[in-house]
């Protein structure tokens, strides 16, 4: 059966994110532009064999985000926002940052040593290379 | 259509070695209520009771409307019952009992029975002692679904079944979904199969109702905290606290009504909360025997 998002076992966020995550994803690179009319949230349940209530916290949450609007017996549509895939990169972003802090802090770095790397790791490779060349 | 699907007050059924006591459920027409419990929990015993093939002692039963069992015969024209005792011949083929369904249920979809033996892979020419157990399963929800019955009771339909069957299952029932009229109440024991599918869950263990509530609420409430306690360190204890147990300077602590708070409070006491998991369904569903174990002893 075509689906338009598949759920994950094996991924330990609840199902609901995952929902979440690959709408987000289908707006992000453009699959779905503004306007874009989204399945029903019975007929996304039955695509996707989840439960209706898991589907319906997903639009919910979407919809506080802003990244869908829904109209009452119309159906919900993606929101008519030119920004949102950039700002949909910069939460990727955040989510990545977060779990970098994550395991800095498993090592035992601090919030400084973690910029560092960050400053490290945000060098231009080309700077770099010659650089190392040049202590050879 | 506002009226329930099921509405089950104050439940009393007892038996010599076993009772049924003070069972409540709702279940709303459109959802799935997911039934959990260990073996000899009462699960069966509930379905019965609302199939009116068992009893009451006491409470209130409605099913679809009707009081239970005083207007069963009317009831169950719209309900679709399914479990492990249920018997098909044996000697007669499967198209014999769609024959026959078909002949006391005039609402009897014979397109969909097509259908369904085809996404069942089933023949209609076998007899039904030539089966595995999967493919009986699977006979006998088909004989249900093709009615379309308002409402689902089916007593444990995954157990015992392989992957695939499992999943040519759920399918079938999400699918009955898309009509939000109808619901289904299925009891199992894999709580994955209730994870994915259920919008409400009830867990049952000895006979009582342990917790009900729909499932996102479900999930959320409860987490697992792995906390660092340094030595001279003492974790309070909090009434959202069910568990702990400690090694060395490593806690584990479970939580049944997670809020930041919970982790605050342990940071205070000068604790680290290194981690703050989510628990999976079947996590939360032990946790919750465990927790009304406890309790009774107590």
């Amino acid at each position: 059966m075509h689906s338009d998002v598949t759920i994950s076992h094996a991924d330990r966020r609840p199902m609901y994110l995952q929902i979440i995550e690959q709408i987000r994803h289908r707006v992000a690179v453009g699959d779905w532009k503004p306007g874009h009319e989204l399945p029903s949230i019975r007929a996304l349940a039955v695509a996707t064999q989840v439960s209706v209530i898991t589907v319906k916290r997903a639009y919910l949450e979407l919809e506080r985000d802003g990244v869908i609007v829904t109209r009452q017996g119309k159906g919900s549509f993606v929101a008519e926002n030119v920004d949102l895939s950039t700002q949909l990169k910069h939460e990727e972003l955040d989510e990545h940052l977060r779990a970098a802090a994550e395991i800095g802090r498993h090592l035992g770095l601090s919030a400084d040593d973690l910029a560092n790397r960050l400053r490290d790791a945000a060098q231009p490779p080309d700077d770099e290379a010659p650089g190392t060349e040049d202590v050879a | 259509m506002s009226e329930l699907a099921i509405q089950v007050a104050g439940l009393d059924k007892a038996y010599r070695f076993f009772q049924l006591r003070d069972i409540r459920l709702e279940l709303e027409p459109g959802q799935i209520l997911g039934f959990v419990g260990p073996n000899g929990a009462g699960k069966s015993t509930t379905i019965r009771v609302l199939m009116a093939l068992v009893h009451q002692d006491r409470g209130d039963v409605r099913v679809l409307g009707r009081s239970m069992p005083r207007e069963q015969a009317i009831a169950k024209r719209d309900i679709g019952y399914m479990s492990e005792d249920m018997r098909l011949y044996g000697g007669a083929t499967i198209a014999w009992h769609m024959k026959f369904v078909a002949s006391l249920h005039p609402q009897w979809d014979h397109d969909y029975a097509q259908t369904l033996l085809r996404r069942f892979s089933l023949r209609p020419e076998q007899p039904i002692k030539v089966l595995s157990h999967g493919e009986r399963t699977k006979a006998t929800l088909l004989l249900v679904l093709a009615r379309r019955p308002r409402l689902l009771l089916l007593d444990e339909p995954t157990t015992g079944l392989d992957p695939v069957a499992r999943h040519e299952i759920l399918r079938e029932l999400t699918d009955v979904m898309s009509d939000d009229r109808r619901s289904i109440l299925f009891s199992s024991q894999n709580t994955q199969d209730v994870e994915q599918i259920s919008d409400q869950i009830t867990f049952l263990d000895r006979g009582r109702i342990i917790e009900s509530s729909d499932k996102e609420t479900f999930v959320e409430r409860w987490r697992r905290l792995q906390l660092d306690v340094p030595p001279g360190v003492a974790l309070p204890s909090l009434p959202e606290v069910t568990e702990i147990s400690t090694s060395g300077r490593v806690a584990t602590a479970t939580i049944k009504a997670y809020t930041d708070e919970v982790a605050a409070a342990f940071t205070r006491a000068g604790a680290t909360v290194r981690e703050v998991q989510r628990m999976s369904l079947e996590e939360i569903f032990v946790a919750n025997v465990m927790l009304s174990r406890k309790e009774a002893r107590s």
